[in-house]
């Protein structure tokens, strides 16, 4: 063990198990994983990790074990951590009883779960979202700062919009990283790790819509590092919130559709400010996007219902989680829209995804949260792909304007209008 | 004719068994999730869009592959497979093994006791020559001798 990295007397104690058999193993797995990555080192993390595993599905028993094997052994992370959102919200995302039958096994560890979480370091109650840098959650990097996430749509957030870096982390490398307190050097974490490979010209007569334009990207340049050049005519320099909620959505995309970890762009992410085309490698490749290429990205979506013509039943808006701007972003085009046909009540129901702390923030405003309820639409904290593996709700219509919802389950995509206009007319 | 080629060991081992191949990424989640989630005997691969793998018994099989894709969770599942004990017997990769799989069969040595072979960097060529159900012979050094 140990084999090409250097370790520090300290963590050759811990592989030799001087600090307990547990600590050891955890320590052996960072080692390994970095070992297959060609890591010379450990480094050591600046901030709090974030887990992809918030959902307690039994078939993940190995997991519910090391957690137990953790806690006997009284080992947690050194710092309060954030995990992806949970699975059930009945109070706002109502279910039949059949369904919820299915969920009860589907999720029948979740509060046994929750338990180990906390025992393991989890932040607090409401530390459950996919969007943890977002202000109101708080768990949010500075550039250059070294982490070990596993969430993609947070690892591809952190590296290119804060310009923190992190691996594509697998779920439980992430926790036995912030249990260390460090994580191998590779990849991401390296200058040269984040170089680009592709440039990406977008060369559309509009903004394009994040999630198609993700969607394109991650299809060609799959897990590699593009250069995007073009949207600054369109979102303006810098970063600003409207901006980085573009950049949330895009990103997420670009890592469900291919495994984009990394992405740069130009005049706005804080890297391309910096350092500009002398990010990309000699020799990269090029991806044009323009209009036609947008079109046949959208149609090429395929539509994973039984009955095409299906009224839809539900629809989600909030994978990843929305911002507090989106929030009021949705709840003023709702509004707008149900105003000008002169109508109370959405058609479809609606539900609008968010982080728990966003969520009370946006209650706080009584009277914008109150206009907004009574449209119809509900605001939940789950995540709605575990929702939709479910296979009695993945039998049903649902559509949403989220390309990685699109990409893991049955639910059908539209464009942000489109799906304006659906749920309005409930068609 | 028997034909060998030699690649990097992540995780190295003596076996022989059959060949399963996929000659674009395997979506952990998606191959596996349905068996693990039914506790069942076999993993029978699930994943649909996966037309070279999709229906077939990859338990105690050889995976040959480029990479895995998919959900960061990834990683567990295997593991979860491997705790089970209907994990496939090695995976060889033609290409640099991917974070997914490489927390996947780390997991499964470290936490679950069980060893899934691991060779990485065998080459295009190699992906190129292997086909489902041919015999394969894996040495603890990374040498494959398909025969």
């Amino acid at each position: 063990m140990g084999n090409g990295m250097f370790l520090t007397e300290e963590e050759k104690k811990i592989l030799d198990g001087e600090f307990g058999e547990t600590l050891q193993k955890v320590m052996k797995t960072v080692v390994l994983y970095g070992q297959t990555f060609g890591a010379k080192r450990l480094v050591k993390l600046d901030g709090p990790v974030h887990l992809v595993t918030s959902f307690g599905i039994p078939m993940l028993t190995p997991v519910f074990e090391m957690m137990e094997e953790l806690i006997k052994s009284n080992i947690k992370a050194r710092e309060p951590f954030t995990v992806d959102p949970r699975p059930l919200d009945y109070r706002n995302v109502p279910v039949s009883i059949a369904k919820k039958l299915i969920f009860k096994v589907m999720y029948g560890k979740q509060k046994e779960y929750e338990v180990q979480l906390k025992a393991v370091g989890l932040k607090d109650d409401n530390a459950f979202t996919c969007a943890c840098y977002l202000p109101e959650v708080g768990n949010i990097p500075k550039k250059g700062d070294i982490l070990a996430w596993a969430e993609s749509s947070a690892v591809v957030y952190a590296n290119s919009v804060i310009g923190a870096r992190t691996n594509r982390n697998s779920g439980i490398i992430e926790l036995m990283s912030g249990i260390l307190g460090k994580t191998p050097e590779f990849g991401f974490i390296t200058d040269e790790g984040r170089k680009a490979t592709w440039l990406v010209e977008v060369k559309t007569s509009n903004l394009p819509n994040p999630q198609v334009l993700g969607s394109a990207i991650g299809m060609k340049v799959v897990e590699d590092v593009p250069y995007i050049i073009g949207l600054d005519k369109f979102l303006g320099l810098g970063l600003s919130d409207d901006t980085k909620d573009y950049l949330k959505d895009m990103g997420a995309a670009s890592a469900s559709n291919g495994a984009v970890g990394l992405y740069h762009v130009e005049n706005i992410t804080p890297e391309a400010v910096e350092m500009g085309r002398n990010l990309l490698v000699d020799g990269y490749k090029s991806y044009i996007i323009d209009d036609e290429e947008i079109k046949r990205v959208i149609n090429s979506y395929p539509v994973m219902w039984k009955n095409i013509n299906a009224k839809p039943k539900l629809c989600f808006i909030g994978c990843p989680h929305l911002s507090i701007n989106q929030l009021y972003f949705w709840t003023e085009r709702i509004i707008k829209a149900l105003e000008n046909i002169g109508q109370k009540k959405l058609k479809i129901t609606t539900i609008l995804c968010a982080p728990p702390d966003v969520i009370d923030a946006f209650k706080r405003d009584e009277k914008t949260y109150n206009k907004l309820i009574q449209t119809g639409a509900k605001i939940t904290y789950i995540c709605p792909l575990m929702y939709m593996n479910n296979p009695l709700c993945a039998n049903e219509a649902v559509i949403t304007n989220s390309n990685k919802l699109r990409t893991y389950s049955t639910a059908r995509f539209y464009l942000d209008d489109e799906i304006l206009e659906r749920i309005v007319r409930g068609y | 004719m028997s034909k060998i080629f030699k690649g990097r060991v992540v995780l190295g081992g003596n076996f022989k068994g059959e060949a399963v191949v996929t000659h674009k990424g395997l979506n952990i989640l998606a191959s596996f999730q349905k068996s693990a989630l039914k506790k069942s005997k076999r993993v029978i691969c699930a994943d649909q869009n996966n037309e070279e793998l999709y229906g077939r018994d990859l338990t105690d099989k050889i995976i040959c592959l480029p990479t895995t894709i998919g959900s960061t969770t990834g990683g567990m599942v295997l593991e979860a497979v491997a705790r089970l004990g209907i994990a496939p017997a090695a995976m060889l990769f033609s290409g640099h093994i991917d974070s997914l799989a490489a927390a996947g069969v780390i997991l499964s040595d470290v936490w679950v006791n069980k060893r899934i072979i691991t060779i990485d960097q065998l080459g295009d060529e190699f992906l190129n020559t292997v086909k489902t159900g041919d015999v394969i012979e894996i040495k603890e050094d990374g040498t494959i001798i398909i025969e």
